[in-house]
């Protein structure tokens, strides 16, 4: 149907040829342009009727006094389908540690949190299919979780400030969220406003450089220098790449579309998207003020380190 | 008059959310004592872990993102 819109619109009033890389990159940028905001509103507001009562301080609940294995499986879990906003992860780890959760915990959440979320997922399916989709999630569940696991044995506690310790919360008495029809079409509407007015830049962005890679990126160059699974060297390439470029997940999602129309290799994509979705300079500045550098310095190791093994996995596999 | 806390670490949201009070607040004529709390330790002791969060009269009244319009109209 995006398909069918983008060809009437390129080729048919715009008169561009198919062939041409002007024609190709603008049919692209159309049809990845009206195919991702439809779903993007589509799906935030479907979600936001459903997760009207679900916040961070709920999570905090649920988590707090479970067996490890437990907590850090609802904390990756709820972490996924529980927005924040990043300049929320400071309260919010200080929250975490307050209620006695174990920092690792707290770092499995820090990681699942940005780099799955239903929007992405969503998303995910539609345009790259399914099978891709769940490769995504389910490598990203694994990530998180091992990769929690492996910042406890660094005892990160021993980094955390001081001043953190000593902060005492006080019992949330939050109002009551509104559960009624209308309540909760209130909040999914505002939900959509909020969520899309927050990423549409990056998305934007993200279609526009997915353009610009398929209708100008020969496919001989990528093969040579990107593509081809052999080439070892193209996933820590893709990890650090990933590394300055913030964006949220849904703006990588067209890129990586172009990337693997132009025969990148599954595993090299896969890595960039988790890169640039979940290693990021400002998150790290952000967490700073409650932890220092050593402890930051190992959790960006252990990711980005992680991610290169996805990568490489994937790239063997297929 | 009501005593308002905007609770958040100052960031663009927290921003907007205290713009947005004040404007609908004016829009009301009721009369406020706005108050942005940025410290992170007052922040927690209000328990509450995503912001901006809104206080009035020491009970939070929202927490996570900006608030919705009509909400806040609902408060005064």
């Amino acid at each position: 149907m995006f398909d069918q819109l983008a060809t009437l619109i390129a080729y048919h009033w715009f008169g561009l040829d198919p062939l041409s890389h002007i024609g190709s990159a603008i049919h692209f940028f159309i049809m990845d342009i009206t195919k991702i905001f439809f779903m993007l509103i589509l799906i935030i507001y479907l979600m936001g009727l459903f997760r009207a009562m679900m916040s961070p301080e709920r999570v905090r609940d649920y988590v707090r006094g479970k067996p490890k294995w437990l907590a850090r499986t609802l904390a990756i879990l709820l972490g996924a389908i529980t927005p924040f906003c990043s300049c929320s992860s400071v309260p919010l780890f200080i929250g975490f540690v307050e209620a006695g959760i174990p920092l690792g915990v707290t770092f499995s959440f820090l990681i699942a949190s940005p780099m799955i979320n239903e929007v992405a997922v969503v998303i995910l399916i539609g345009v790259l299919g399914w099978k891709l989709a769940a490769l995504y999630v389910g490598a990203g569940l694994v990530v998180a979780y091992v990769g929690g696991v492996i910042m406890e044995r660094f005892k990160p506690e021993q980094w955390v400030e001081d001043y953190v310790w000593k902060i005492q919360m006080g019992d949330a008495n939050l109002a009551q969220p509104d559960i009624s029809l209308v309540g909760r079409h209130r909040f999914a509407v505002h939900e959509v406003k909020e969520i899309v007015g927050r990423i549409w830049r990056w998305v934007f962005i993200g279609i526009a450089l997915g353009a610009l890679f398929h209708g100008f990126v020969p496919e001989a160059w990528v093969v040579e220098h990107l593509g081809g699974s052999d080439n070892w060297l193209a996933v820590p390439g893709a990890v650090l790449l990933g590394v300055p470029l913030y964006a949220n997940a849904t703006g990588v999602i067209p890129l990586a579309e172009a990337m693997l129309v132009k025969g990148v290799a599954i595993g090299t994509t896969l890595a960039l998207m988790m890169s640039v979705a979940a290693l990021s300079l400002p998150e790290m500045i952000i967490l700073r003020k409650v932890i220092r550098w050593p402890a930051l310095a190992i959790y960006a190791g252990v990711l980005a380190v992680s991610f290169i093994l996805v990568g490489w996995g994937f790239n063997l596999i297929t | 008059m009501k005593n308002v806390k905007v609770l958040g670490t100052g960031c663009a949201n927290c921003k907007a959310t205290v713009k947005l009070v004040e404007l609908i607040a004016q829009e009301k004529g009721a009369t406020i004592q706005l108050e942005k709390v940025e410290d992170i330790a007052d922040i927690m002791a209000y328990g509450v872990m995503s912001t901006p969060a809104v206080v009035i009269d020491d009970k939070v009244v929202h927490a996570g993102g900006i608030p919705d319009k009509k909400i806040v109209e609902s408060w005064f």
